[in-house]
């Protein structure tokens, strides 16, 4: 990174916060954050209302695709979760949406991936914690214990299973959020780096050139699994809450 | 920390004075993101699919209805000309026994009729050569007489007509 030798690949700078209108960044000051949140709630919103919008019974094709998106979301919660957790459909509906837009407009070149912050899928994989421990302990009150109560096991054996059960469960959050951000962050500074070699190889920049074609194959694929995989973990989560026996 | 992250080279992600903005924005993002998902998006998306799978539904017992139906005509249709056909060959064969039943009528009656001529005739036949007969026999008794009475014989009337008759007799 040294900036005298004249070539320098900074992959972080993508990640920067900015404040828009210039100026200190205060909790509420608008940002590239704001910014590219907004247009996720957007582009969610065109394929779920305005791709939808002729409410046809021979559906267009966003129509189709708005559709096999509420399909695929609804399945996943009622195979994963179980039928007693569609009522929660909305909120992991709502939480899937905006993890996959996010990703994919994050791929968009000078794009800002708010999903590459950690501050960001922590908030996103606490809420979920957070949210399934109370409702596991509100519907089943210290049965909910027994998800760490592993009955089938030699009772010798339980209480270390119990302490490993506990660790796992509090490492549940931690490792939600951070697969989602590692993932998110990973790819675009490495296509980044990729990107600044381009310029620098001179006359060999095609190899580069197609190593980050490859690559964002690859991203566009990590993106939407990241969504897939973030959302059918808040489903297993879910599950447990509602069903802790094992 | 603050440092490395205002001079670039750092994580951004690491720079916590910009996780509060972060978590306000996404806060808000995620409540206007549901109301929008949960109020407007989902429910449209919800009512459609309702539709298409009670549309789908209530065409296929529709299809099932017509299919019923369709056999039921086919099977009306197969009774009305089996039917058809055994009126077809009763009125066939009712015409024909009437027909029949006429025609001997007609020939009962014309070989009657056939009969009563050829008797008429026979009569008549009869009549004239019974009338022949007896015009022959006149004359022949008259010629008689006159031969007789050109000869100038004696002969009564009577013993002419049986010399007559017995001629005819044995002449006929």
């Amino acid at each position: 990174m040294a900036s005298d030798s004249g070539f320098e690949i900074r992959p972080m700078d993508q990640f920067e916060v900015k404040a828009l209108f210039g100026g200190d960044i205060y909790w509420y000051t608008p940002t590239n954050v704001t910014l590219w949140m907004a247009l996720t709630v957007l582009a969610a919103s065109a394929l779920m209302i305005y791709g939808a919008r002729g409410r046809a019974l021979v559906p267009s094709r966003a129509q189709s695709a708005a559709e096999m998106t509420y399909g695929f979301i609804y399945n996943m919660v009622r195979d994963v979760a179980g039928h007693d957790a569609v009522r929660f459909f909305p909120y992991i509906f709502t939480l899937f949406m905006f993890v996959l837009f996010a990703n994919l407009l994050g791929l968009i070149p000078f794009a800002f991936t708010t999903t590459s912050h950690i501050a960001v899928t922590a908030v996103l994989a606490f809420t979920v914690f957070l949210t399934v421990t109370g409702l596991g302990f509100i519907l089943n009150g210290t049965k909910f214990l027994g998800l760490f109560w592993v009955s089938s096991a030699p009772l010798a054996l339980r209480p270390v299973l119990a302490l490993i059960e506990l660790i796992s469960y509090f490492a549940r959050p931690i490792s939600h959020s951070i697969r989602l951000a590692g993932a998110m962050m990973a790819g675009h500074a490495v296509a980044k780096v990729f990107a600044g070699f381009a310029s620098a190889l001179g006359a060999a920049f095609f190899v580069p050139v197609l190593a980050v074609t490859a690559l964002y194959a690859l991203e566009l694929l990590v993106a939407v699994i990241q969504a897939y995989v973030f959302t059918i973990l808040t489903c297993v989560y879910l599950r447990d809450a509602l069903h802790p026996s094992h | 920390m603050d440092e490395t992250a205002a001079s670039g080279s750092g994580m951004p992600q690491l720079d916590i004075t910009t996780f509060s903005n972060q978590i306000f924005w996404l806060i808000v993002t995620l409540v206007v993101l549901y109301y929008v998902m949960s109020r407007v998006a989902l429910p449209r998306v919800a009512a459609v699919l309702a539709d298409r799978r009670g549309t789908i539904t209530s065409d296929i017992a529709a299809a099932e209805e017509f299919k019923l139906k369709a056999q039921e005509a086919e099977d009306a249709y197969k009774t009305a000309m089996v039917d058809a056909r055994a009126e077809a060959n009763r009125i066939v064969e009712a015409a024909k026994a009437e027909m029949q039943a006429e025609l001997d009528v007609q020939l009962a009656k014309a070989d009657a009729e056939i009969a009563a001529k050829s008797a008429e005739s026979e009569r008549r036949i009869r009549e004239i050569r019974d009338s022949a007969l007896a015009m022959v026999t006149e004359v022949s008794q008259d010629i008689t007489a006159d031969v007789l009475g050109v000869f100038d014989a004696k002969a009564d009337q009577g013993s002419v007509t049986a010399a007559v008759s017995a001629r005819m007799k044995g002449g006929a």
